[in-house]
């Protein structure tokens, strides 16, 4: 629960005065405050540096370790105050947030510190507020960029494939990193070889060379060696074709192979070649032979598997494809209307070279450019001062965009690649805070479980459920009040999915509602409970509710430690393991990893068969034989 | 091409001196707001002055204008009812405690109501209770009202219960409130027939005692 609500809760509770005439069931009693109500100023100090701050402004936030019971173990008896030996510096900011509500991010400090103060202090980072929280996503996604580049550069993607891995995906492992091994390494030099060499026999194969003897005029090479760049053409296109091939044998997903880029370049160079060789020698197809044959020099293309630079400046081409279109749409624009003014100009001179205003658009390109070739050349006085102005917007109209498309295509670049990523941090984001919200909501359907909702005598409560602050037990007495009124009661949303389940099926539930209402409602816990005991999970581990698994899954969760949410049953594992109260999910001894958030344990077993009408605390718990639950029955 | 961009600037002229105009609307006066003495509220209330004290340092923290408005104080009371939807009764609410209606809560607005809630006598707290239930402060209670406010109060409990909300339940329970209440039949209840009936009901005046010692 965010903010100082904490604060609110007398009102709250007070408001709900307007309930009672409505209440169907009498109200429960409310909790009684044993500690002293009086608000005192609690003394911290931090490695040195002392702070002093009202009891009530740290119980705001109850699952944080400063709101939490947790402070006790860093309290010290001989000096009266809670001691931390961390960076009181930063202390400042986290005590700032429990006074303010906002989590302010310092900008001087280092990100990575930051963090490991917020776990520490059990803050989860999504509650930065939006005015620093810019600043913070951008030095956390910079540092882990850089992380992420230092591991790069030290693996460079040669790890070891694993070991049972086929011969196919050895094969497609040595295509994509040929520096993996030297089969690979050779191969990749080979093919590099026989582009180069193809595609300078397509150059030299036009040079002309010296005449045959006897005739007088000059062949080209091509011609006169025709066998022998016969011979190296049909060589290269078998170690390209030969290399498609295996391409195509060893791609994980050979749909999705056909259609990259890659490959379309590749078999638009080895095309010509058969189709060549398919053809007849006829004359009137080997006009369109001829343009086939142009196709070969898109061999060049292949190299950019060998080059990275080629490959990036493809893709910064394709991203600021729009921006290219409006480069050419303006100067289309231009050169029609330049093209335009010329022809009427120039339309009497005799002989003119502006036949037309197509044949002026040659004109203007080559004078805006400020290429000038001369050969069209104006010769009337208005044509000579509308080529003098067309030459002068040229140098401006192209002057002008190139700067824009750069720093368009580095915006852009880093736009498209900040956006992207933003979006998903959002999407994470919330789900984080769901996450949080939701574990705040079990935090009751939890408190129920633990037999909370029980007259209390002195003693026989359980120890977890003590242990919950009085806040939370005002609070959850308050949520108790509403479902006497209503006479309803609050379930998750399994629970809610399985009642709606079994009654489609027919089931009649054949506990009364009224069974919940008598304070002896723990009798129907316990048995219930005694009999899944048998029912235990293999090896105890982290078991979540399955709507936050699936959002844990879908987190990517990076940080190695995830603060849990809820600190009052972490309280419960490290004070209460073994005596009463159900071994929690984290046996954090086994796992320190994205501990879910608050305390709800996984349904994973099999349930309905056995308890048809049974539906409430249907969150099974996994258990440990030697767990002795101490509640009052 | 120099004509061309003539063109274009022409154009985007004449959009900008529709803009001047809104400036003027934007000049927002701060308000804030401070409290009586604390001497005052203690004689007017039956907090003493340590509980004031309390009450308003987190009053304060929240709305350091010194005011709560109604979407700040929806917001407070749903983050205390996560399971459902509380801002329709956090609207009923919020009417009963701005009893000046003019759509914000001051400090001293919400330690009269506190004060009646928590310390007041059974009359005092039955009678705020009747001006809740009295959306439209006519002095009478009526079924329509009464739906409302019942149908607020189950929609905090959420979709997730146990048994299943059933769309009709809200009726019932309404028509089980009359039953109890509406002594002469005539399809109101007034402030006397419901003071009448509260206190008939033992259940009722028990729980009237339950939030005393909430501060």
């Amino acid at each position: 629960m965010a903010a100082g609500v904490a604060t609110w809760l007398p009102f709250a509770r007070a408001a709900a005065v307007g309930w009672l005439p409505l209440a169907k069931k009498t109200m429960p009693r409310p909790p009684v405050d044993k500690k002293s109500r009086s608000d005192e100023i609690l003394f911290v100090n931090v490695s040195g540096q002392r702070f002093q701050t009202w009891k009530n402004t740290l119980d705001r936030y109850p699952d944080t370790l400063l709101g939490s019971s947790e402070k006790e173990f860093f309290y010290n008896e001989d000096t009266q105050e809670y001691f931390f030996d961390r960076d009181p510096e930063m202390f400042r900011h986290i005590l700032n947030f429990y006074r303010t509500g906002k989590l302010h991010y310092p900008r001087h400090e280092c990100i990575q510190a930051f963090d490991e103060e917020l776990a520490f202090y059990g803050i989860i980072p999504e509650i930065i507020g939006d005015c620093c929280m810019e600043e913070y996503r951008d030095r956390k996604k910079e540092n882990q960029e850089r992380l992420a580049e230092d591991n790069e550069a030290g693996e460079g993607g040669d790890a070891p494939l694993p070991p049972n891995s086929t011969s196919r995906e050895k094969l497609w492992r040595a295509f994509e990193n040929p520096h993996t091994s030297t089969m690979a390494l050779v191969f990749y030099y080979v093919t590099g070889f026989f582009i180069a060499v193809s595609v300078i026999a397509n150059v030299v194969e036009t040079v002309p060379c010296r005449p045959i003897i006897g005739t007088v005029k000059d062949l080209p090479c091509g011609m006169k060696y025709s066998l022998a760049f016969f011979c190296m053409d049909t060589a290269c296109v078998l170690i390209f074709t030969f290399e498609y091939l295996m391409r195509l044998f060893a791609a994980p997903s050979r749909c999705m192979f056909a259609r990259s880029v890659m490959s379309v370049i590749d078999v638009v160079a080895i095309m010509p070649y058969y189709i060549g060789l398919v053809m007849p020698e006829n004359e009137d197809v080997s006009g369109a032979f001829v343009t086939l044959r142009v196709f070969r020099v898109f061999r060049i293309f292949k190299f950019s598997r060998h080059s990275a630079g080629l490959r990036i400046l493809g893709y910064t081409l394709k991203s600021c494809a729009s921006e290219l279109g409006f480069l050419l749409f303006s100067l289309t624009m231009a050169i029609i209307i330049f093209a335009t003014v010329m022809f009427y100009a120039e339309k009497g001179t005799k002989g003119t070279t502006f036949t037309s205003i197509p044949a002026s658009f040659w004109y203007t390109i080559v004078t805006m450019t400020t290429l000038g070739y001369g050969d069209m050349v104006p010769n009337t006085i208005a044509g000579k001062i509308f080529g003098s102005i067309c030459s002068l917007s040229g140098v401006l109209v192209i002057a002008l965009p190139v700067p824009v498309i750069v720093s368009n295509f580095s915006r852009i670049y880093h736009q498209n690649q900040r956006a992207d990523k933003m979006r998903a941090q959002q999407k994470v984001r919330l789900a984080r805070i769901r996450l949080a919200k939701k574990g705040c909501t079990n935090a009751f359907l939890q408190y129920k479980d633990d037999g909370g909702l029980q007259d209390h005598d002195s003693g026989s409560t359980a120890l977890c459920v003590k242990n919950r602050s009085a806040f939370e037990h005002q609070h959850n007495h308050l949520l108790h009040c509403l479902e006497k009124t209503t006479n309803h009661e609050f379930t998750d949303e399994l629970t809610y999915s399985e009642v709606c389940m079994t009654e489609s099926l027919g089931y009649r539930t054949s506990r009364s509602t009224s069974l919940s209402s008598h304070h002896g409602s723990s009798t129907t816990c316990c048995p219930r409970r005694a009999k899944r005991r048998p029912i235990r999970l293999a090896n105890s581990t982290v078991s979540v509710s399955r709507g936050s698994m699936q959002e844990l899954d879908t987190l990517h969760v990076q940080k190695t430690t995830v603060v849990p949410q809820s600190r009052s049953s972490l309280n419960a594992r490290t004070e209460d393991l073994k005596l009463n109260c159900d071994d929690r999910d984290f046996t954090a001894a086994i796992i320190s990893i994205p501990t879910p958030p608050a305390n709800t344990p996984d349904e994973s077993l099999p349930t309905s068969p056995a308890f048809p009408g049974i539906l409430r605390n249907s969150r099974s718990t996994t258990f440990n034989p030697d767990t002795v639950k101490i509640s009052s029955l | 091409m120099g004509l061309a961009m003539g063109t274009f600037s022409t154009q985007t002229k004449q959009v900008n001196y529709r803009r001047d105009k809104c400036d003027d609307d934007l000049e927002m006066t701060m308000v804030c707001h401070r409290p009586e003495g604390l001497d005052q509220m203690e004689s007017q209330t039956n907090f003493n002055k340590r509980e004031l004290q309390v009450l308003y340092r987190g009053f304060k923290n929240e709305c350091p204008s010194g005011i709560v408005n109604e979407d700040t104080f929806k917001q407070i009371y749903s983050q205390f009812f996560p399971h459902g939807d509380a801002s329709t009764y956090a609207h009923y609410l919020f009417n009963a405690f701005d009893s000046e209606h003019n759509g914000s809560i001051k400090f001293e607005d919400f330690v009269t109501a506190l004060s009646i809630l928590l310390r007041g006598s059974t009359r005092e707290k039955l009678q705020w209770t009747f001006n809740l239930y009295d959306i439209n402060k006519d002095g009478y209670i009526n079924k329509e009202e009464m739906m409302d406010i019942v149908r607020a109060i189950y929609a905090m409990m959420g979709k997730y219960t146990y048994p299943a909300l059933k769309t009709d339940t809200p009726r019932q329970h309404v028509d089980a409130f009359f039953q109890k209440m509406d002594k002469n039949r005539d399809g109101v209840v007034t402030l006397d027939e419901f003071i009448l009936s509260c206190q008939e009901d033992e259940n009722i005046m028990d729980s009237l005692q339950l939030f005393e010692n909430v501060i």
